[in-house]
Protein backbone atom coordinates (compact mmCIF):
# COMPACT_ATOMS: atom_id res chain seq x y z
CA UNK A 1 0.00 0.00 0.00
CA UNK A 2 1.43 3.38 -0.92
CA UNK A 3 1.69 6.05 1.69
CA UNK A 4 0.82 9.55 0.65
CA UNK A 5 3.52 11.99 1.56
CA UNK A 6 2.44 14.23 4.38
CA UNK A 7 4.62 16.97 2.89
CA UNK A 8 5.80 19.78 5.11
CA UNK A 9 4.35 20.36 8.53
CA UNK A 10 1.38 22.66 8.52
CA UNK A 11 1.90 26.16 9.77
CA UNK A 12 0.25 26.57 13.15
CA UNK A 13 -3.25 27.86 12.57
CA UNK A 14 -3.26 31.57 13.17
CA UNK A 15 -5.70 32.70 15.80
CA UNK A 16 -7.42 35.77 14.47
CA UNK A 17 -7.38 37.92 17.57
CA UNK A 18 -7.66 41.34 15.91
CA UNK A 19 -11.48 41.43 16.33
CA UNK A 20 -11.13 40.46 20.02
CA UNK A 21 -8.69 43.30 20.56
CA UNK A 22 -11.04 45.81 18.95
CA UNK A 23 -13.42 46.39 21.90
CA UNK A 24 -10.46 46.36 24.30
CA UNK A 25 -8.69 49.01 22.20
CA UNK A 26 -11.88 51.04 21.95
CA UNK A 27 -12.32 50.94 25.72
CA UNK A 28 -8.71 51.97 26.33
CA UNK A 29 -8.81 54.78 23.78
CA UNK A 30 -11.82 56.35 25.45
CA UNK A 31 -10.23 56.51 28.93
CA UNK A 32 -8.44 59.85 28.35
CA UNK A 33 -11.35 61.19 26.31
CA UNK A 34 -13.87 60.55 29.09
CA UNK A 35 -11.51 61.76 31.82
CA UNK A 36 -13.16 60.46 34.95
CA UNK A 37 -12.27 56.80 35.62
CA UNK A 38 -15.51 56.19 37.53
CA UNK A 39 -17.60 57.55 34.63
CA UNK A 40 -15.58 55.41 32.22
CA UNK A 41 -16.17 52.31 34.33
CA UNK A 42 -19.89 53.05 34.58
CA UNK A 43 -20.14 53.53 30.83
CA UNK A 44 -18.11 50.38 30.19
CA UNK A 45 -20.33 48.32 32.49
CA UNK A 46 -23.40 49.77 30.79
CA UNK A 47 -21.90 48.86 27.40
CA UNK A 48 -21.16 45.30 28.44
CA UNK A 49 -24.67 44.83 29.88
CA UNK A 50 -26.34 46.32 26.82
CA UNK A 51 -24.02 44.34 24.56
CA UNK A 52 -24.92 41.08 26.29
CA UNK A 53 -28.64 41.74 25.87
CA UNK A 54 -28.20 42.57 22.20
CA UNK A 55 -26.06 39.45 21.78
CA UNK A 56 -28.78 37.25 23.30
CA UNK A 57 -31.30 38.70 20.86
CA UNK A 58 -28.98 38.56 17.83
CA UNK A 59 -27.34 35.15 18.34
CA UNK A 60 -30.26 33.19 16.88
CA UNK A 61 -30.57 35.52 13.92
CA UNK A 62 -26.94 35.14 12.90
CA UNK A 63 -27.22 31.34 12.84
CA UNK A 64 -30.47 31.56 10.86
CA UNK A 65 -28.75 33.86 8.37
CA UNK A 66 -25.64 31.73 8.15
CA UNK A 67 -27.28 28.31 8.11
CA UNK A 68 -30.09 28.80 5.63
CA UNK A 69 -29.48 32.22 4.11
CA UNK A 70 -32.88 33.32 5.40
CA UNK A 71 -33.50 37.04 5.83
CA UNK A 72 -35.84 37.22 8.82
CA UNK A 73 -36.93 40.84 9.16
CA UNK A 74 -39.54 39.71 11.67
CA UNK A 75 -37.03 38.68 14.35
CA UNK A 76 -38.10 41.68 16.44
CA UNK A 77 -41.57 40.14 16.88
CA UNK A 78 -40.07 37.42 19.09
CA UNK A 79 -38.49 40.10 21.27
CA UNK A 80 -41.77 41.98 21.75
CA UNK A 81 -43.80 38.80 22.25
CA UNK A 82 -41.28 37.59 24.84
CA UNK A 83 -41.56 40.86 26.74
CA UNK A 84 -45.37 40.89 26.68
CA UNK A 85 -45.66 37.26 27.73
CA UNK A 86 -43.40 38.00 30.71
CA UNK A 87 -45.92 40.59 31.92
CA UNK A 88 -48.47 37.77 32.24
CA UNK A 89 -46.36 36.44 35.10
CA UNK A 90 -44.83 39.67 36.38
CA UNK A 91 -48.09 41.63 36.74
CA UNK A 92 -50.02 39.16 38.94
CA UNK A 93 -46.96 38.67 41.13
CA UNK A 94 -46.08 42.35 41.42
CA UNK A 95 -46.07 42.08 45.20
CA UNK A 96 -43.48 39.30 45.10
CA UNK A 97 -41.38 41.40 42.73
CA UNK A 98 -41.33 44.17 45.32
CA UNK A 99 -40.40 41.79 48.15
CA UNK A 100 -37.00 42.49 49.68
CA UNK A 101 -35.67 39.02 48.96
CA UNK A 102 -33.55 38.11 45.95
CA UNK A 103 -34.86 34.53 45.99
CA UNK A 104 -38.50 35.60 46.03
CA UNK A 105 -37.80 38.00 43.15
CA UNK A 106 -36.02 35.31 41.16
CA UNK A 107 -38.85 32.87 41.86
CA UNK A 108 -41.06 35.20 39.79
CA UNK A 109 -38.47 36.29 37.21
CA UNK A 110 -37.31 32.79 36.29
CA UNK A 111 -40.76 31.40 35.36
CA UNK A 112 -41.53 34.64 33.50
CA UNK A 113 -38.35 34.25 31.44
CA UNK A 114 -38.96 30.54 30.82
CA UNK A 115 -42.56 31.15 29.72
CA UNK A 116 -41.40 33.92 27.38
CA UNK A 117 -38.80 31.64 25.84
CA UNK A 118 -41.32 28.83 25.42
CA UNK A 119 -43.92 31.06 23.75
CA UNK A 120 -41.35 32.81 21.51
CA UNK A 121 -39.87 29.44 20.55
CA UNK A 122 -43.31 28.08 19.71
CA UNK A 123 -44.05 31.22 17.68
CA UNK A 124 -40.75 30.56 15.89
CA UNK A 125 -42.04 27.11 14.92
CA UNK A 126 -45.20 28.63 13.44
CA UNK A 127 -43.32 31.40 11.61
CA UNK A 128 -40.83 28.96 10.09
CA UNK A 129 -43.51 26.54 8.92
CA UNK A 130 -46.02 29.14 7.69
CA UNK A 131 -44.00 32.14 6.52
CA UNK A 132 -40.47 30.96 5.74
CA UNK A 133 -40.82 27.39 4.46
CA UNK A 134 -42.69 28.46 1.29
CA UNK A 135 -40.06 31.08 0.40
CA UNK A 136 -36.72 29.35 0.95
CA UNK A 137 -34.12 30.69 -1.44
CA UNK A 138 -36.21 33.75 -2.39
CA UNK A 139 -34.80 36.74 -0.54
CA UNK A 140 -37.27 39.36 -1.68
CA UNK A 141 -40.22 37.21 -0.67
CA UNK A 142 -38.55 36.42 2.65
CA UNK A 143 -38.25 40.13 3.39
CA UNK A 144 -41.88 40.76 2.44
CA UNK A 145 -43.23 37.76 4.35
CA UNK A 146 -41.27 38.34 7.54
CA UNK A 147 -41.87 42.10 7.54
CA UNK A 148 -45.57 41.35 7.10
CA UNK A 149 -45.33 38.87 9.96
CA UNK A 150 -43.73 41.53 12.18
CA UNK A 151 -46.55 43.99 11.43
CA UNK A 152 -49.20 41.34 12.18
CA UNK A 153 -47.45 40.44 15.45
CA UNK A 154 -47.23 44.08 16.56
CA UNK A 155 -50.87 44.76 15.75
CA UNK A 156 -51.93 41.58 17.54
CA UNK A 157 -50.05 42.75 20.64
CA UNK A 158 -51.84 46.12 20.41
CA UNK A 159 -55.18 44.34 20.05
CA UNK A 160 -54.55 42.03 23.02
CA UNK A 161 -52.81 44.40 25.46
CA UNK A 162 -53.93 47.82 24.21
CA UNK A 163 -51.78 50.70 22.99
CA UNK A 164 -50.58 51.85 26.41
CA UNK A 165 -47.05 51.33 27.65
CA UNK A 166 -46.93 48.59 30.29
CA UNK A 167 -44.53 49.32 33.17
CA UNK A 168 -42.18 46.51 34.17
CA UNK A 169 -40.40 47.78 37.27
CA UNK A 170 -37.22 46.05 38.33
CA UNK A 171 -37.58 43.79 41.36
CA UNK A 172 -36.47 45.38 44.60
CA UNK A 173 -33.37 43.27 45.04
CA UNK A 174 -32.06 44.21 41.59
CA UNK A 175 -32.51 47.95 42.06
CA UNK A 176 -29.57 50.09 43.06
CA UNK A 177 -25.89 49.51 42.53
CA UNK A 178 -22.87 47.78 43.91
CA UNK A 179 -20.58 50.56 45.11
CA UNK A 180 -16.87 49.86 44.63
CA UNK A 181 -14.98 52.97 45.69
CA UNK A 182 -16.07 55.74 43.33
CA UNK A 183 -17.66 53.31 40.92
CA UNK A 184 -21.34 52.38 40.93
CA UNK A 185 -22.23 49.16 39.08
CA UNK A 186 -25.98 48.77 38.60
CA UNK A 187 -27.06 45.38 39.98
CA UNK A 188 -29.30 44.59 37.03
CA UNK A 189 -26.51 45.32 34.58
CA UNK A 190 -24.27 42.87 36.40
CA UNK A 191 -27.02 40.24 36.18
CA UNK A 192 -27.47 40.98 32.46
CA UNK A 193 -23.74 40.54 31.91
CA UNK A 194 -23.74 37.22 33.75
CA UNK A 195 -26.75 35.90 31.81
CA UNK A 196 -25.28 37.05 28.49
CA UNK A 197 -21.97 35.42 29.30
CA UNK A 198 -23.72 32.21 30.34
CA UNK A 199 -25.68 32.14 27.06
CA UNK A 200 -22.48 32.76 25.07
CA UNK A 201 -20.62 29.96 26.87
CA UNK A 202 -23.59 27.60 26.47
CA UNK A 203 -23.81 28.28 22.73
CA UNK A 204 -20.05 27.84 22.34
CA UNK A 205 -20.15 24.55 24.22
CA UNK A 206 -22.97 23.24 22.05
CA UNK A 207 -21.31 24.41 18.84
CA UNK A 208 -17.87 23.05 19.71
CA UNK A 209 -18.46 20.03 21.93
CA UNK A 210 -21.50 18.30 20.47
CA UNK A 211 -22.29 16.60 17.17
CA UNK A 212 -25.33 18.86 16.84
CA UNK A 213 -23.02 21.85 17.11
CA UNK A 214 -20.66 20.39 14.51
CA UNK A 215 -23.62 19.97 12.18
CA UNK A 216 -24.68 23.57 12.67
CA UNK A 217 -21.16 24.85 12.04
CA UNK A 218 -20.77 22.60 9.00
CA UNK A 219 -24.22 23.62 7.73
CA UNK A 220 -23.36 27.31 7.97
CA UNK A 221 -20.30 26.62 5.80
CA UNK A 222 -21.75 24.19 3.25
CA UNK A 223 -25.31 23.00 3.78
CA UNK A 224 -25.33 20.99 0.54
CA UNK A 225 -22.46 18.79 1.73
CA UNK A 226 -24.14 18.28 5.10
CA UNK A 227 -27.16 16.93 3.23
CA UNK A 228 -24.91 14.76 1.06
CA UNK A 229 -23.61 13.20 4.28
CA UNK A 230 -27.16 12.17 5.11
CA UNK A 231 -28.38 14.85 7.52
CA UNK A 232 -31.70 16.64 7.06
CA UNK A 233 -30.67 20.26 7.31
CA UNK A 234 -34.25 21.57 7.26
CA UNK A 235 -34.94 19.91 10.61
CA UNK A 236 -31.69 21.25 11.96
CA UNK A 237 -32.65 24.70 10.75
CA UNK A 238 -36.07 24.48 12.38
CA UNK A 239 -34.39 23.66 15.70
CA UNK A 240 -31.96 26.56 15.33
CA UNK A 241 -34.79 28.88 14.31
CA UNK A 242 -36.86 27.95 17.37
CA UNK A 243 -33.86 28.30 19.70
CA UNK A 244 -33.04 31.68 18.16
CA UNK A 245 -36.65 32.78 18.64
CA UNK A 246 -36.61 31.62 22.26
CA UNK A 247 -33.38 33.52 22.90
CA UNK A 248 -34.93 36.62 21.32
CA UNK A 249 -37.83 36.17 23.75
CA UNK A 250 -35.36 35.99 26.66
CA UNK A 251 -33.65 39.12 25.35
CA UNK A 252 -37.07 40.81 25.18
CA UNK A 253 -37.72 40.11 28.87
CA UNK A 254 -34.29 41.39 29.82
CA UNK A 255 -34.68 44.51 27.70
CA UNK A 256 -38.15 45.18 29.14
CA UNK A 257 -36.73 45.07 32.67
CA UNK A 258 -33.75 47.20 31.60
CA UNK A 259 -36.09 49.88 30.22
CA UNK A 260 -38.75 49.10 32.83
CA UNK A 261 -41.47 49.21 30.20
CA UNK A 262 -43.04 47.19 27.40
CA UNK A 263 -44.73 48.39 24.23
CA UNK A 264 -45.58 46.65 20.99
CA UNK A 265 -43.06 48.51 18.84
CA UNK A 266 -40.21 48.15 21.36
CA UNK A 267 -38.29 45.98 18.93
CA UNK A 268 -38.19 48.50 16.07
CA UNK A 269 -35.01 50.26 17.18
CA UNK A 270 -33.52 47.03 18.47
CA UNK A 271 -33.99 45.29 15.13
CA UNK A 272 -31.71 47.84 13.45
CA UNK A 273 -29.05 47.29 16.12
CA UNK A 274 -29.38 43.52 15.84
CA UNK A 275 -28.94 43.55 12.08
CA UNK A 276 -25.89 45.79 12.43
CA UNK A 277 -24.44 43.32 14.96
CA UNK A 278 -25.09 40.33 12.70
CA UNK A 279 -23.52 42.05 9.69
CA UNK A 280 -20.53 43.36 11.65
CA UNK A 281 -19.88 39.97 13.26
CA UNK A 282 -20.05 38.02 9.99
CA UNK A 283 -23.09 35.97 9.02
CA UNK A 284 -23.28 32.79 11.04
CA UNK A 285 -20.47 33.62 13.45
CA UNK A 286 -21.41 33.47 17.14
CA UNK A 287 -18.01 34.83 18.19
CA UNK A 288 -18.34 37.70 15.71
CA UNK A 289 -21.88 38.36 16.93
CA UNK A 290 -20.63 38.52 20.54
CA UNK A 291 -17.87 41.01 19.73
CA UNK A 292 -20.14 42.96 17.38
CA UNK A 293 -22.77 43.35 20.10
CA UNK A 294 -20.21 44.67 22.58
CA UNK A 295 -18.81 47.07 19.96
CA UNK A 296 -22.26 48.39 19.07
CA UNK A 297 -23.10 48.94 22.73
CA UNK A 298 -19.74 50.62 23.41
CA UNK A 299 -20.12 52.97 20.48
CA UNK A 300 -23.67 53.82 21.60
CA UNK A 301 -22.61 54.49 25.21
CA UNK A 302 -19.21 56.13 24.74
CA UNK A 303 -20.45 57.99 21.64
CA UNK A 304 -23.59 59.17 23.42
CA UNK A 305 -21.47 60.53 26.28
CA UNK A 306 -18.70 62.12 24.21
CA UNK A 307 -20.52 63.32 21.10
CA UNK A 308 -24.27 63.14 21.75
CA UNK A 309 -25.10 64.53 18.30
CA UNK A 310 -23.36 61.58 16.69
CA UNK A 311 -25.30 59.00 18.72
CA UNK A 312 -27.92 58.49 16.03
CA UNK A 313 -25.44 57.57 13.31
CA UNK A 314 -22.58 56.18 15.37
CA UNK A 315 -23.49 52.53 14.80
CA UNK A 316 -23.92 53.03 11.07
CA UNK A 317 -20.45 54.61 11.00
CA UNK A 318 -19.12 51.64 12.98
CA UNK A 319 -20.63 49.22 10.47
CA UNK A 320 -19.17 51.15 7.53
CA UNK A 321 -15.72 51.20 9.15
CA UNK A 322 -15.76 47.47 9.94
CA UNK A 323 -17.01 46.46 6.51
CA UNK A 324 -14.31 48.59 4.88
CA UNK A 325 -11.77 46.69 6.99
CA UNK A 326 -13.41 43.26 6.64
CA UNK A 327 -16.11 43.23 3.95
CA UNK A 328 -17.62 39.94 5.18
CA UNK A 329 -17.63 40.94 8.84
CA UNK A 330 -15.24 40.35 11.74
CA UNK A 331 -15.28 36.56 11.32
CA UNK A 332 -16.28 35.42 7.85
CA UNK A 333 -17.82 31.97 8.26
CA UNK A 334 -19.84 31.79 5.06
CA UNK A 335 -18.79 32.87 1.60
CA UNK A 336 -21.79 35.19 1.36
CA UNK B 1 -22.94 -9.24 -12.36
CA UNK B 2 -25.82 -7.43 -10.68
CA UNK B 3 -26.37 -3.75 -11.49
CA UNK B 4 -26.26 -1.68 -8.34
CA UNK B 5 -27.14 1.62 -10.02
CA UNK B 6 -29.31 2.12 -13.07
CA UNK B 7 -30.27 5.33 -14.87
CA UNK B 8 -32.91 5.16 -17.59
CA UNK B 9 -33.72 8.11 -19.82
CA UNK B 10 -32.64 10.68 -17.24
CA UNK B 11 -33.00 14.35 -18.14
CA UNK B 12 -31.87 17.25 -15.95
CA UNK B 13 -32.60 20.92 -16.48
CA UNK B 14 -30.71 23.65 -14.65
CA UNK B 15 -32.66 26.83 -15.12
CA UNK B 16 -33.33 27.04 -18.84
CA UNK B 17 -30.41 24.81 -19.74
CA UNK B 18 -31.12 21.20 -20.69
CA UNK B 19 -27.96 19.51 -19.38
CA UNK B 20 -28.66 15.77 -19.27
CA UNK B 21 -30.55 14.67 -22.35
CA UNK B 22 -31.61 11.12 -21.73
CA UNK B 23 -28.86 9.30 -19.84
CA UNK B 24 -28.95 5.49 -19.75
CA UNK B 25 -26.26 3.84 -17.70
CA UNK B 26 -25.63 1.02 -15.30
CA UNK B 27 -22.98 0.53 -12.64
CA UNK B 28 -22.28 -3.08 -11.76
CA UNK B 29 -21.87 -4.20 -8.16
CA UNK B 30 -18.24 -4.33 -7.04
CA UNK B 31 -16.95 -2.69 -10.21
CA UNK B 32 -15.39 0.69 -10.90
CA UNK B 33 -17.13 2.48 -13.73
CA UNK B 34 -15.37 5.46 -15.21
CA UNK B 35 -17.37 8.39 -16.52
CA UNK B 36 -15.27 10.28 -19.03
CA UNK B 37 -15.87 13.18 -21.36
CA UNK B 38 -14.89 16.69 -22.26
CA UNK B 39 -15.57 19.68 -20.02
CA UNK B 40 -19.25 20.54 -20.02
CA UNK B 41 -20.33 17.10 -21.20
CA UNK B 42 -22.54 16.63 -18.14
CA UNK B 43 -20.43 14.32 -15.94
CA UNK B 44 -20.73 16.35 -12.74
CA UNK B 45 -24.43 16.93 -13.40
CA UNK B 46 -24.89 13.17 -13.68
CA UNK B 47 -23.35 12.60 -10.25
CA UNK B 48 -25.30 15.48 -8.70
CA UNK B 49 -28.53 14.18 -10.20
CA UNK B 50 -27.92 10.69 -8.79
CA UNK B 51 -27.20 12.30 -5.42
CA UNK B 52 -30.44 14.31 -5.59
CA UNK B 53 -28.60 17.63 -5.46
CA UNK B 54 -30.29 18.45 -8.76
CA UNK B 55 -33.65 16.90 -9.47
CA UNK B 56 -34.05 14.81 -12.60
CA UNK B 57 -36.81 16.37 -14.67
CA UNK B 58 -37.54 13.03 -16.37
CA UNK B 59 -36.38 9.41 -16.22
CA UNK B 60 -35.73 6.79 -13.58
CA UNK B 61 -32.82 6.27 -11.21
CA UNK B 62 -32.69 3.11 -9.12
CA UNK B 63 -30.22 1.96 -6.48
CA UNK B 64 -30.25 -1.76 -5.73
CA UNK B 65 -33.68 -1.93 -7.35
CA UNK B 66 -35.10 0.96 -5.31
CA UNK B 67 -36.28 4.10 -7.14
CA UNK B 68 -34.47 7.19 -5.82
CA UNK B 69 -35.00 9.93 -8.43
CA UNK B 70 -37.55 11.79 -6.34
CA UNK B 71 -35.88 11.25 -2.98
CA UNK B 72 -34.15 13.99 -1.02
CA UNK B 73 -30.36 14.04 -0.85
CA UNK B 74 -30.12 12.95 2.83
CA UNK B 75 -32.34 9.94 2.11
CA UNK B 76 -30.17 8.93 -0.84
CA UNK B 77 -27.05 9.26 1.31
CA UNK B 78 -28.69 7.11 3.99
CA UNK B 79 -29.29 4.38 1.42
CA UNK B 80 -25.50 4.03 1.36
CA UNK B 81 -24.25 6.46 -1.26
CA UNK B 82 -21.01 8.31 -0.50
CA UNK B 83 -20.26 11.47 -2.47
CA UNK B 84 -16.90 13.15 -3.08
CA UNK B 85 -17.59 16.39 -4.95
CA UNK B 86 -15.20 18.03 -7.38
CA UNK B 87 -14.76 20.96 -4.98
CA UNK B 88 -13.88 18.47 -2.17
CA UNK B 89 -16.19 20.50 0.11
CA UNK B 90 -14.35 19.75 3.32
CA UNK B 91 -15.65 21.79 6.24
CA UNK B 92 -12.72 24.14 6.58
CA UNK B 93 -13.76 25.55 9.95
CA UNK B 94 -13.83 22.04 11.43
CA UNK B 95 -10.83 19.87 12.29
CA UNK B 96 -9.95 16.72 10.35
CA UNK B 97 -11.38 14.70 13.23
CA UNK B 98 -14.62 16.70 13.29
CA UNK B 99 -15.05 16.26 9.53
CA UNK B 100 -14.82 12.50 9.96
CA UNK B 101 -17.01 12.44 13.08
CA UNK B 102 -19.75 14.10 11.02
CA UNK B 103 -19.28 11.64 8.20
CA UNK B 104 -19.69 8.70 10.60
CA UNK B 105 -23.46 8.98 10.71
CA UNK B 106 -24.23 5.75 12.45
CA UNK B 107 -22.17 6.19 15.59
CA UNK B 108 -18.64 6.77 16.86
CA UNK B 109 -15.65 6.42 14.57
CA UNK B 110 -14.59 2.82 14.07
CA UNK B 111 -10.93 2.42 15.07
CA UNK B 112 -10.15 -0.37 12.62
CA UNK B 113 -11.70 1.57 9.75
CA UNK B 114 -9.68 4.63 10.79
CA UNK B 115 -6.48 2.59 10.88
CA UNK B 116 -7.24 1.35 7.38
CA UNK B 117 -7.77 4.95 6.19
CA UNK B 118 -4.62 6.18 7.96
CA UNK B 119 -2.74 3.39 6.21
CA UNK B 120 -2.93 5.22 2.90
CA UNK B 121 -3.69 8.72 4.21
CA UNK B 122 -1.10 9.15 7.01
CA UNK B 123 -1.39 12.91 6.72
CA UNK B 124 -4.86 12.72 8.20
CA UNK B 125 -3.52 11.11 11.37
CA UNK B 126 -0.77 13.69 11.54
CA UNK B 127 -3.15 16.64 11.19
CA UNK B 128 -6.00 15.02 13.12
CA UNK B 129 -6.70 18.09 15.23
CA UNK B 130 -5.81 20.71 12.61
CA UNK B 131 -8.46 22.78 10.90
CA UNK B 132 -9.32 21.29 7.52
CA UNK B 133 -9.04 24.76 5.98
CA UNK B 134 -5.31 24.76 6.68
CA UNK B 135 -4.62 21.53 4.74
CA UNK B 136 -3.03 21.49 1.29
CA UNK B 137 -5.14 20.67 -1.79
CA UNK B 138 -3.99 17.04 -1.81
CA UNK B 139 -4.66 16.62 1.89
CA UNK B 140 -8.14 18.09 1.47
CA UNK B 141 -8.80 15.54 -1.26
CA UNK B 142 -7.64 12.76 1.08
CA UNK B 143 -10.01 14.04 3.73
CA UNK B 144 -12.86 14.29 1.26
CA UNK B 145 -12.37 10.67 0.18
CA UNK B 146 -11.83 9.51 3.77
CA UNK B 147 -15.15 11.10 4.67
CA UNK B 148 -16.88 9.01 2.04
CA UNK B 149 -15.34 5.74 3.19
CA UNK B 150 -15.26 6.20 6.96
CA UNK B 151 -18.31 3.95 7.07
CA UNK B 152 -19.11 1.19 4.59
CA UNK B 153 -21.08 2.54 1.61
CA UNK B 154 -22.87 0.65 -1.13
CA UNK B 155 -21.82 3.11 -3.81
CA UNK B 156 -19.19 5.82 -4.05
CA UNK B 157 -19.67 8.76 -6.41
CA UNK B 158 -16.31 10.45 -6.88
CA UNK B 159 -15.88 13.56 -9.00
CA UNK B 160 -12.43 14.24 -10.48
CA UNK B 161 -10.31 13.34 -7.44
CA UNK B 162 -7.01 13.97 -9.23
CA UNK B 163 -7.88 17.42 -10.49
CA UNK B 164 -5.18 19.98 -9.75
CA UNK B 165 -3.00 17.59 -7.75
CA UNK B 166 0.74 17.06 -8.12
CA UNK B 167 1.71 13.89 -10.06
CA UNK B 168 3.13 12.16 -6.97
CA UNK B 169 -0.10 12.74 -5.10
CA UNK B 170 -2.11 11.51 -8.10
CA UNK B 171 -0.16 8.26 -8.15
CA UNK B 172 -0.73 7.74 -4.45
CA UNK B 173 -4.40 8.56 -4.81
CA UNK B 174 -4.73 5.97 -7.57
CA UNK B 175 -3.19 3.37 -5.26
CA UNK B 176 -5.61 4.37 -2.54
CA UNK B 177 -8.62 4.06 -4.84
CA UNK B 178 -7.35 0.65 -5.96
CA UNK B 179 -7.24 -0.40 -2.31
CA UNK B 180 -10.80 0.82 -1.79
CA UNK B 181 -11.80 -1.10 -4.89
CA UNK B 182 -10.10 -4.26 -3.61
CA UNK B 183 -12.30 -4.03 -0.53
CA UNK B 184 -15.27 -4.59 -2.83
CA UNK B 185 -16.52 -1.02 -3.21
CA UNK B 186 -18.71 -0.06 -6.13
CA UNK B 187 -17.51 3.20 -7.61
CA UNK B 188 -18.76 5.61 -10.26
CA UNK B 189 -15.76 7.81 -10.91
CA UNK B 190 -15.63 10.94 -13.02
CA UNK B 191 -12.11 11.52 -14.25
CA UNK B 192 -10.37 13.72 -16.83
CA UNK B 193 -7.02 12.06 -16.29
CA UNK B 194 -7.07 9.17 -18.77
CA UNK B 195 -4.05 7.50 -17.19
CA UNK B 196 -5.87 7.35 -13.84
CA UNK B 197 -9.00 6.15 -15.61
CA UNK B 198 -7.12 3.30 -17.27
CA UNK B 199 -5.54 2.27 -13.99
CA UNK B 200 -8.79 2.20 -12.08
CA UNK B 201 -11.64 1.47 -14.44
CA UNK B 202 -13.32 -1.86 -15.10
CA UNK B 203 -15.94 -0.29 -17.35
CA UNK B 204 -16.12 3.04 -19.08
CA UNK B 205 -18.84 5.44 -20.12
CA UNK B 206 -18.05 8.42 -22.31
CA UNK B 207 -20.36 11.43 -22.29
CA UNK B 208 -20.84 14.23 -24.77
CA UNK B 209 -23.51 16.93 -24.85
CA UNK B 210 -25.51 15.36 -22.05
CA UNK B 211 -25.71 11.85 -23.49
CA UNK B 212 -23.68 8.65 -23.25
CA UNK B 213 -21.84 8.22 -26.53
CA UNK B 214 -19.78 5.16 -25.69
CA UNK B 215 -19.94 2.32 -23.20
CA UNK B 216 -17.70 -0.68 -22.85
CA UNK B 217 -14.76 -2.17 -21.03
CA UNK B 218 -11.92 0.12 -20.00
CA UNK B 219 -9.31 -2.28 -21.35
CA UNK B 220 -10.85 -2.07 -24.81
CA UNK B 221 -10.89 1.74 -24.85
CA UNK B 222 -7.34 1.91 -23.48
CA UNK B 223 -6.18 -0.29 -26.36
CA UNK B 224 -8.00 1.63 -29.09
CA UNK B 225 -6.12 4.88 -29.70
CA UNK B 226 -8.26 6.09 -32.64
CA UNK B 227 -11.38 5.58 -30.52
CA UNK B 228 -9.85 7.57 -27.67
CA UNK B 229 -9.03 10.40 -30.05
CA UNK B 230 -12.51 10.36 -31.52
CA UNK B 231 -14.32 10.25 -28.19
CA UNK B 232 -12.10 12.32 -25.98
CA UNK B 233 -9.87 14.28 -28.31
CA UNK B 234 -6.80 12.66 -26.80
CA UNK B 235 -4.90 9.45 -26.68
CA UNK B 236 -3.25 7.61 -23.87
CA UNK B 237 0.12 7.94 -25.61
CA UNK B 238 -0.25 11.71 -25.63
CA UNK B 239 -1.17 11.58 -21.97
CA UNK B 240 1.83 9.63 -20.75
Amino acid sequence: MTELAATDPLPKPKRDIAPILLPIALALVTIPLIGSPSTWLTLTAASLAMGMMIFIMASGLTLVFGLMDVLNFGHGAFIAVGAYVATLVLAPFAASMQADSLWVNLAVLAPAALLSMAVSGALGLVVERVLILPVYGQHLKQILMTTGGLIVAEQTLYALWGPQIIPTPLPTSLRGSFILGDVALAKYRVLAMLIGLAVFIAIQLVLNRTKLGLLIRAGVENREMVEALGYRIRRLFLGVFMTGSALAGLGGVMWALYREQVHASMSDDLTVLIFIVVIIGGLGSIGGCFIGAILVAMVANYGGFLVPKLALVSNILLMVAILMWRPRGLYAVTSR
Amino acid sequence: MMDLLRLSGVHTHIGRYHILQGIDLTVAQGQTTMLLGRNGAGKTTTLRTIMGLWQASKGEISLAGERIESRATPDIARLGVGYVPESMAVFSDLTVKENLVLAARDGPLDDSQLDWIFGFFPALRRFWLSRAGSLSGGQKQMLSIARAIVEPRKLLLIDEPTKGLAPAIVMALIECLKEIKRKGATILLVEQNFFAARELGDNVLVMDNGTIVHRGEMVALAADVPLQERLLGLSLEAHQ
